[in-house]
């Protein structure tokens, strides 16, 4: 039987649902929430526990995005709205490596678009996207502050300079055998 | 109340000098390492590995590691400076861990410079001693001519070679910031830490019997204040990169540490909120910020003195302060080195600014793109409110006030004023109508001052070394510099700041180094997304905001990408178009739509599909967008295109009808051909093609498929012949 059924007058199962809304995120982000609801402008931090949240997950997940709404007493439309108003924000998890391509002024016309052209066809992915096996994500960035080195791409925290399209098979190949040394490392 | 701050900040100056005493700070050698985005990702982390291994190894106590931000010599990065008392400091260039390792060693244990690898080849670390004097407007005019001559004639009397001490004549040094006597001209004497000013020939050849070969400071010629740049021209007078510049933003970049509030205050930090705060009127530092002819750096040019009186006169109970570190321009990173390199500065320009207009809060909305800013604004930030210049009673004042940070979350318009304040109030950042404008009704429906990074790292600068000056160094409406983030087609990228009324061509050809590879300059995009470009025949224009705006672009905030006959205008419009369609918040109409009915004509133009009528279409739209948007962003967004459709309409026409792209940049318009005459048969390109339509035989001709080429243009890049050309 439903325990969340709103006809059903007699019980307010208020309680339930800030347990479950606690529960889906961890704690640390609880007690983060609990401060902010002590601001004179609570609503303020929005954004603030979103960076948070993404920050531990990765991503905004529905469940944590519901969460955040019950625990703020925001509604959950106005953090979507948020959530997805912001380049910043993700709802979709994110591959193991994130590979960021810039695509400022100074990369762009020092052909940034083809590097990120092969990065594309060799991933078989577009941008905003993850590759089947959760290993790579593709990102467009805008400047890294780092346009000395244009063309720039940033693998995780990594920053490669001075890339050509040449160059990218070899560098998702060190990620990707990076990626098979850990799994085998943490089998051994 | 003004006894009590200024024993406050005696004793904060008196404590942080003994806390440096106590590092040996200035006595030992030191290895200044860079540190911000740009020097790590360069290697600067290893660097400063390679070197803690050397020094553990070694034993030494007496060498110190130093963390700098950054100068903004990008192109040369990492770099590391090696600093021996009494010695000319040596800058290094584009060092590794390998480097680090021999300049440890040679250098620093043996004392044997690596000139290889010494930045931009500069020499005079050579010499025992550099005299830098000023070659600007205000300090030029000494007796019998220029100064350089007068030191000249000393140093031949005393049979003193270039080979022992050498003269450079660099831009304002910034010594006309403290009083002088009346037509003395300012120079610096390396490594010495020494100023003097100079009237006569006299004082010259005193200078150099008793300094130079006696050995000792002459005292009654010393500047006795810190002049504003003193540390900066010390460090790197002899590098041409820099001495052509002028340092008032960036005052403390690559000299202190940005984790390090004791370094701040020890040149010259926190005088200036002291002095504020000593005179007890806020009307007078908006007066002061008035006079200086202060401009907001964030791209508008707004007289930041008049802002601040407009808000204070609209306080009742509450009003704030907002620093905007949302440095959205896809092209530019001034506002990132700045708070990653001299964090402290802008924190005390809010906290001067907040003085002066009545707030109690500030908030610092920074990119969560920059995290290494935001982890260096947060020390900051912790330091001021340990040592009280943050928080309750600032130094004995009375004035309360406190700083927050907010992140963005990668969204353009929000660094639009109304929109940013949206997004501090947790909502979707989409800007709203103004009036009222933030000054009346801002941040909770109360009065707010929002000003750029930049603007606010001058405030300190122009209480402490006066507000006339600052003026002066710039032009008739414009007080003080402008930093510019110089990229593209460049050859020394990197952070630049200029006078007010510096020309484009002394930026990218002197301090810039011209275009590399023996191309032609072609135009230089100033304003980002909503700038323009300024083609190369205007480019004696001085950079000022009346100035640019007059050509149809706009200062900005301070990208400056100079581009060469490869890159297509209609290109670069439609790269700016295409992120401000990207951008557009999407709350009003003619921006929303407008943007993207333009990106899909810049497509079709790119594309080989244009027609002439589309050129016009464009053009219109352009205007309606310009006119009816909302906000900033949909206002200047038709920028890029309405400039270059003024100054490089000839390559738009080409485009629609001859179906060629003049630079050659446009795939849909090139193709590529093998020259038979040329070709030798290599064999490269064939095998590089990754649709293989490349045929021919070993030591014969090959030959492109048209119809199966897809344009990568890999042969192009892989013949080693030439015979692969782009049509
Ligand atoms: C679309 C758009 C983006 C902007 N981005 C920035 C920015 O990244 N940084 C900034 O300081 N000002 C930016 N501004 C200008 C601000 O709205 C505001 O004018 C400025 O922060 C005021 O400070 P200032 O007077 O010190 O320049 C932007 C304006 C618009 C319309
Ligand atoms: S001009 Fe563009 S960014 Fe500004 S309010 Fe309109 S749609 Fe939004
Ligand atoms: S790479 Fe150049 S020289 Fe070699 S086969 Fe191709 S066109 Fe000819
Ligand atoms: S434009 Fe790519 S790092 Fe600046
Ligand atoms: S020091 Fe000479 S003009 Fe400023």
């Amino acid at each position: 039987m439903s325990t969340h059924c709103c006809c059903n007058g007699s019980t307010d199962n208020r309680e339930a649902v800030m347990a479950a809304a606690r529960a889906a995120l961890t704690p640390e982000i609880v007690a983060f929430i609990e401060t902010c609801r002590a601001d004179e402008h609570p609503e303020g931090q929005l954004i603030r526990v979103l960076h948070k949240v993404q920050e531990h997950y990765g991503y905004l997940g529905q469940d944590q995005l519901n969460a955040v709404a019950q625990l703020l007493q925001v509604s959950t439309s106005k953090v979507t709205g948020v959530a997805t108003f912001y380049h910043f924000f993700r709802t979709e998890p994110r591959g193991r490596y994130v590979i960021s391509v810039c695509l400022g002024t100074a990369c762009y016309v020092k052909g940034a678009e083809r590097v990120s052209e092969k990065l594309s066809e060799e991933l078989g992915i577009h941008f905003g996207e993850t590759t089947k096996d959760g290993l790579f994500s593709l990102n467009a960035t805008r400047c890294l502050g780092t346009c000395s080195l244009a063309p720039v791409v940033m693998v995780n925290d990594d920053v490669f300079g001075d890339m050509t399209p040449d160059k990218v098979p070899s560098l998702l190949e060190q990620y990707a055998r990076k990626a098979q040394k850990e799994s085998q490392q943490k089998e051994a | 109340m003004t006894a009590k701050v200024e024993k406050a900040y005696q004793k904060l100056l008196q404590d942080t000098l003994k806390r440096l005493q106590e590092r040996e700070f200035g006595q030992a050698i030191r290895i200044q390492v860079g540190s911000a985005t740009c020097e790590n990702a360069a290697g600067a982390q290893q660097v400063w590995q390679e070197f803690e291994k050397n020094i553990r190894t070694s034993g030494r106590t007496d060498i110190r590691l130093h963390r700098v931000g950054c100068t903004g010599r990008c192109s040369c990065e990492p770099i590391v400076g090696v600093l021996i008392p009494g010695k000319m400091p040596v800058k290094y260039e584009r060092v590794d861990a390998e480097l680090a390792h021999r300049i440890f060693v040679e250098h620093v244990l043996n004392g044997n410079p690596l000139a290889a690898h010494v930045l931009d080849n500069a020499g005079d670390f050579n010499a025992d001693w550099q005299i830098v004097v000023c070659d600007s407007r205000h300090c030029g005019a000494c007796v019998n001519g220029s100064v350089a001559k007068v030191f000249r004639a000393a140093l031949e009397e005393a049979e003193l070679g270039p080979d022992r001490v050498r003269i450079s004549e660099v831009g304002c040094l910034g010594f006309c910031s403290v009083p002088r006597p009346e037509g003395a001209t300012t120079v610096l004497v390396r490594p010495s830490h020494t100023a003097y000013n100079v009237k006569t020939p006299e004082d010259a050849r005193r200078i150099v019997r008793e300094h130079l070969i006696g050995g000792h400071a002459v005292e009654d010629l010393r500047v006795t204040e810190l002049p504003i740049s003193l540390n900066y021209f010390d460090l790197y007078g002899d590098v041409a990169f820099f001495s052509s510049q002028n340092r008032i933003a960036l005052r403390n970049a690559g000299i202190v540490d940005p984790e390090n509030i004791d370094e701040y205050i020890r040149y010259n930090g926190f005088r200036a909120l002291a002095m504020a705060l000593m005179k007890g009127e806020p009307e007078w530092v908006i007066e002061q910020v008035k006079t200086s002819k202060l401009r907001g750096r964030g791209g508008g040019g707004f007289p930041t003195g008049q802002k601040w009186e407009l808000t204070r006169k609209n306080v009742r109970d509450m009003c704030y302060i907002i620093c905007n570190a949302d440095e959205g321009d896809p092209g530019a990173f001034m506002d990132r080195s700045t708070l990653e390199s001299d964090p402290f500065s802008v924190i005390e320009g809010m906290l001067i600014g907040g003085y002066a207009v009545g707030a109690k809060e500030g908030y610092f909305y920074v990119r969560a793109e920059y995290p290494l800013a935001i982890r260096r604004i947060e020390k900051a930030l912790d330091q001021c409110r340990a040592l009280g210049l943050l928080g309750k009673n600032i130094l004995g004042s009375g004035f309360s006030m406190d700083i927050d940070i907010r992140l963005g979350a990668g969204a353009f318009v929000c660094g639009e004023e109304t929109a940013l304040i949206h997004s501090i109030m947790g909502k979707r950042g989409q800007p709203r109508i103004r009036p009222p404008f933030p000054a009346e009704s801002g941040l909770w429906g109360k009065p707010t001052v929002i000003n750029n990074v930049e603007t606010f790292a001058n405030v300190p600068a122009i209480l402490t070394y006066g507000a006339e000056w600052f003026a002066r160094v710039g032009t008739e409406n414009s007080g003080g510099t402008k930093v510019f983030a110089l990229a593209g087609k460049v050859n020394h990228t990197g952070l630049v700041e200029v006078p007010m009324g510096t020309t484009i061509r002394e930026v990218v050809e002197k301090i810039g180094g011209g275009v590399p590879g023996g191309r032609t300059l072609k135009g230089v995009q100033t304003g980002g997304p909503a700038g323009g470009i300024i083609p190369a025949h205007l480019i004696d224009t001085p950079i000022d905001f009346d100035t640019l705006g007059k050509l149809g672009s706009i200062m900005g905030s301070g990208g400056m990408i100079v581009l060469d006959e490869t890159d297509c205008m209609v290109d670069v419009a439609k790269f700016f178009m295409a992120f401000c369609q990207d951008e557009s918040c999407g709350k009003c109409t003619p921006c929303r739509e407008g943007t993207k009915r333009m990106l899909e004509i810049l497509e079709r133009i790119t594309s080989g599909k244009g027609t002439l009528e589309d050129i016009d279409k464009l053009e219109r739209l352009a205007q309606l967008v310009k006119h009816t948007s909302l906000c900033g962003l949909g206002r200047a967004a038709p920028n890029p295109v309405l400039s270059t459709l003024k100054y490089y309409r000839e390559e738009y026409i080409a485009h629609v009808t001859e179906r060629r792209c003049p630079a050659r940049k446009c795939r849909a318009l090139i193709h590529y051909e093998i020259d038979a005459a040329k070709c030798v048969g290599c064999t490269m390109c064939a095998r590089n093609c990754p649709v293989s339509c490349i045929s021919g035989t070993r030591k014969e001709p090959h030959v492109i498929d048209q119809n199966k080429c897809i344009k990568c243009g890999r042969c192009f890049e892989v013949c080693r012949f030439d015979a692969v050309a782009r049509v």
